[in-house]
């Protein structure tokens, strides 16, 4: 899956004001479909492999994979 | 179809008014607009109220009625439409068709909205609902952060800068700063414009519109009963309205907005105009981003070059093609409801040589685009000197 496009978002909607800053992005699936989510741990940029790390309330998240930089 | 004409327009001020409610702001404008047209309430046979969230933000629902009968419409048809931040655009789209179509003659449209009586995070709220409210808005996304996500891609596409975002923002403050009701009349330079605070990167404070009450009103007849009215007519040479999907996510390529690239085709057929005629255009900016978007979309500058177009000094004043020439949606304000008639308002009144402080010099073809959300609505008007 990869990174289409992302932000971190500094001025946070209410319910999510105590994670601010928190980035999201518009990841691809490897279907070609695509979703909107939450970028856990390292900052991910446009082009981006990252993979499922769980969810919170059924609020997705995805991580770098590899972990290490590229 | 027959010709239709704008034969009367009326604004409020855009600002923060603490003692004005959402039907006096309404009320203001469509009297004013009323005048200016010399008609009297009862001789309208329609009205169209765009306003995007009165019910949120006031608690009034049932809203075009009762705006109607502050106005003193008599019994009339009173149909509030809503479509986001297209809310304006879409109901004088409407009101265009039904003259046009000869439903009726003598139709007056308003936008309002009232906006500042409610705290900034339940203002968010509200604006998050014109967008994918369980999709994206429950990610975490913000309306900025919807647009920011759409300026990355764009800078990631073709190389558009920061410095190209910041151009348009110096370039509608300085325009604002000239237009008496303006919300916003501060002058900025490119260095505090790029040292804003950020709000979702890479847009900050200064890439985002302003949260504003307000209202506008215009007042639509067939061309051939124009002159009964008015010697200041501006004739409406096409009108259209197109739709998208609202989510971000479900779009292919989120560096142009499809709906605005139809709605301008369209336009341009029906008035048998080309992008290269139009003179001036009311675009627009909810964020800068969505300025030089637009100006792509709608052909004045080839895909990806919108940020150079606008460093280069192509929309200024004093430019090729002038946009936004009141302060645009950065520095005139933006109530959402009102914005796409207080568009359609502004360039009739620079066709009509009454604009003022900001009067353009070139003026007999203007081009108005409201865009709803991430670009589910957008509206496309041409109005022409007679």
């Amino acid at each position: 899956m990869k990174v289409y496009t992302e932000t971190v978002v500094h001025s946070a909607p209410e319910a999510y004001v105590g994670d601010a800053p928190y980035q999201i992005a518009i990841v691809i699936r490897d279907d070609g479909s695509r979703v909107t989510g939450r970028i856990a741990g390292e900052h991910a940029a446009i082009g981006d492999e990252v993979e499922p790390a769980g969810t919170r309330d059924g609020l997705p998240y995805f991580k770098k994979t590899g972990g290490g930089k590229a | 179809m027959r010709p239709v004409a704008v034969i009367g327009l009326g604004k409020t001020p855009f600002g923060a008014f603490p003692d004005r409610d959402l039907r006096s702001l309404a009320v203001e404008a469509g009297r004013k607009c009323l005048e200016d047209g010399h008609l009297r309430a009862p001789q309208v046979e329609a009205f169209y109220l765009g306003n995007f969230a009165g019910p949120s933000f006031t608690g009034q629902n049932h809203l075009a009625p009762f705006v109607g009968a502050g106005l003193g419409l008599a019994g009339i048809p009173c149909t509030r439409v809503e479509n986001a931040c297209a809310s304006g655009g879409s109901a004088f789209f409407h009101a265009w068709t039904a003259v046009a179509a000869g439903v009726y003659d003598l139709v007056l449209v308003a936008g309002v909205e009232k906006m500042t009586s409610q705290p900034t995070p339940r203002v968010a709220e509200i604006l998050a609902s014109a967008g994918d409210v369980e999709g994206e808005m429950r990610a975490g996304a913000t309306f900025p952060a919807l647009f920011a996500m759409i300026a990355r891609r764009h800078m990631h596409d073709f190389g558009t800068r920061r410095e190209d975002l910041a151009a348009v923002s110096v370039k509608n403050h300085a325009n604002g700063a000239r237009n008496p009701y303006a919300h916003m009349r501060k002058v900025i330079t490119l260095d505090q414009a790029l040292a804003g605070r950020p709000v979702a990167e890479p847009l900050t404070l200064y890439d985002c519109s302003l949260v504003s009450d307000g209202a506008a009103a215009v007042l639509l007849a067939p061309i051939e009963r124009a002159a009964e009215f008015t010697d200041r007519h501006v004739r409406v040479a096409a009108c259209a309205q197109t739709s998208d999907s609202v989510a971000l996510d479900e779009k292919e390529d989120i560096t142009t907005f499809p709906a605005v690239k139809r709605a301008a085709q369209k336009a341009y057929a029906m008035a048998g105009l080309t992008a290269g005629d139009i003179q001036f255009a009311e675009l627009h900016d909810c964020f800068t981003i969505a300025e030089i978007i637009a100006t792509e979309d709608l052909g004045f500058v080839r895909r990806g070059e919108g940020g150079a177009y606008a460093s280069e000094g192509c929309t200024l004043p004093t430019g090729p093609r002038p946009v936004n020439a009141s302060g645009g949606l950065k520095s005139k304000g933006h109530p959402v409801g009102a914005t796409g008639v207080a568009q359609i308002c502004d360039v009739s009144m620079q066709i009509r040589g009454d604009a003022g402080p900001i009067q353009l010099e070139r003026n007999e073809i203007g081009l108005a685009q409201n865009l709803g959300g991430s670009g589910a609505t957008a509206v496309v008007t041409i109005l022409l000197k007679p």
